[in-house]
């Protein structure tokens, strides 16, 4: 369908005025809105993705298009909500108790949105409990933990093994990223996964919930 | 005094592009080009730069460094400034306002601005230690016949100076004169403050072989770039 590939080249290149109004026009031409998401601004979303993987564009290229996808989503939001369209999964995110640094966490949550994961990010300075008590009330497949700083990378161990602990880890998974961490540190601490970068973490958290839904 | 022009500190915007991961030899988009525009103007209207230094003995420095006993058994710096002619601890930061346009310009879904002002004003106080390296040989060059002096900056939580020794190095400076406190994880806020310790000395005594533990997982080897390692 023309009009689906029109969505996805306009989110592609971050044209957020023009999406909402072609959204709208699928719409008015009978198209479901779960095909409209799936195949006009989720297919951009994965170009955008997969060229960003492959460095042909930048991050910032990226929250264009990421934008472009909000845009899109606000029209279709109400929509699939009525039809019980659910999200691609729930993804708690957070930067550690005692990290200030969120850039890196505010970008991963901006692209798994645009990917269609429904994000609750609890902001910085985030305790172990804290991590894990949202990821139970809101029924979250991912928690996704962010340190820079060497000496707040302790409470990513705390979260995986409260979740241990409290018979979570088969259902809610872990992935972990910050300057100072590892693939090392995932596997000493039992993480089940790492994101060297954005793109690495997303791509992360779609194969970590694919696994637990 | 250190004097900090933003016109100085600006990064290029090559830089800025390869910070943010585009490809050498790629073009961005005019769009991400105009945004880049606009984060350079946002970053001269809300930098406030201020620095701070102060001359410091090797013996004094010696107890600074050691910190609270965490460091990695052997580092380069251990090395390095025994052999340095002068040592100065310094603190840098853009100041709180930048870091507030930041994240109001991601809390009002402008994330793309909101990213390209996070790189120049990350890349810019990297460049305050630059310019504070430069300046602290213009200061070592008078005082010595034959070879120029280079300077370089040396920060707790790199190359295993454990991110602890923030603490007496904040201590002796007091950075907070210039608005940057100390969390108790050891994070510095405003968020784009740099600080550290410059050693001044012969180019040689910066030169050091790849063989430390932490090299295999350092994800910013600017060692390299700044012609201080040579391999093992």
């Amino acid at each position: 369908m023309e009009i689906l590939k029109q969505i996805a080249q306009c989110l592609e290149v971050g044209d957020d005025a023009v999406v909402p109004p072609l959204v709208r026009q699928a719409l008015a031409e009978g198209i479901v809105p779960k095909t409209i998401l799936d195949e006009g601004l989720i297919a951009g979303m994965n170009t955008v993705g997969e060229k960003f993987r492959v460095h042909d564009i930048f991050l910032p290229d990226v929250l264009l298009a990421a934008k472009a996808m909000y845009a899109g989503m606000d029209v279709l939001k109400p929509l699939l909500i009525s039809a019980g369209v659910s999200s691609r999964g729930r993804v708690v995110i957070g930067s550690v108790q005692g990290d200030l640094h969120d850039i890196g966490k505010n970008l991963v949550g901006i692209v798994l949105k645009g990917a269609g994961f429904e994000v609750i990010d609890l902001g910085n300075d985030v305790a172990a409990e804290k991590f894990v008590a949202a990821a139970k009330s809101q029924d979250a497949c991912v928690i996704g933990m962010s340190a820079l700083l060497t000496t707040t990378m302790p409470v990513m161990k705390e979260v995986v093994d409260l979740l241990k602990k409290e018979n979570l880890d088969g259902r809610i998974k872990t992935i972990i990223g910050g300057a100072p961490v590892s693939q090392n540190y995932a596997g000493e601490i039992g993480a089940d996964a790492y994101g060297y970068d954005c793109a690495q973490a997303v791509a992360g958290v779609k194969k970590l919930a694919a696994a637990v839904l | 005094m250190i004097a900090f022009q933003l016109s100085r500190l600006q990064p290029q915007p090559s830089a800025v592009y390869a910070a943010l991961g585009l490809k050498s030899g790629s073009r961005p988009s005019p769009r991400s080009s105009a945004l880049l525009q606009r984060a350079l103007e946002l970053f001269h209207t809300c930098s406030e730069p201020q620095g701070v230094s102060e001359s410091i003995s090797q013996d004094e420095f010696a107890d600074i460094y050691s910190g609270q006993g965490r460091n990695a058994p052997a580092t380069p710096l251990a090395e390095i400034f025994p052999h340095a002619d002068r040592l100065h601890l310094f603190a840098f930061t853009l100041g709180e306002r930048i870091s507030g346009e930041i994240k109001r310009l991601f809390a009002s879904d402008d994330f793309a601005l909101g990213s390209l002002l996070d790189a120049v004003a990350s890349l810019a106080a990297d460049q305050a230690g630059r310019v504070a390296e430069e300046w602290v040989e213009r200061q070592a060059a008078g005082q010595k016949d034959g070879a120029l002096p280079r300077a370089f900056l040396y920060s707790p939580g790199y190359c295993g100076w454990h991110i602890s020794g923030q603490e007496k190095l904040f201590a002796r400076l007091r950075p907070e004169k210039i608005g940057i406190s100390l969390n108790a994880s050891f994070l510095m806020t405003p968020l784009k403050s740099i600080s550290g310790v410059l050693v001044a000395g012969p180019a040689a005594i910066h030169q050091f072989s790849e063989v430390y533990p932490f090299c295999a997982h350092c994800k910013s080897p600017t060692c390299r770039e700044r012609g201080m390692a040579r391999s093992a």
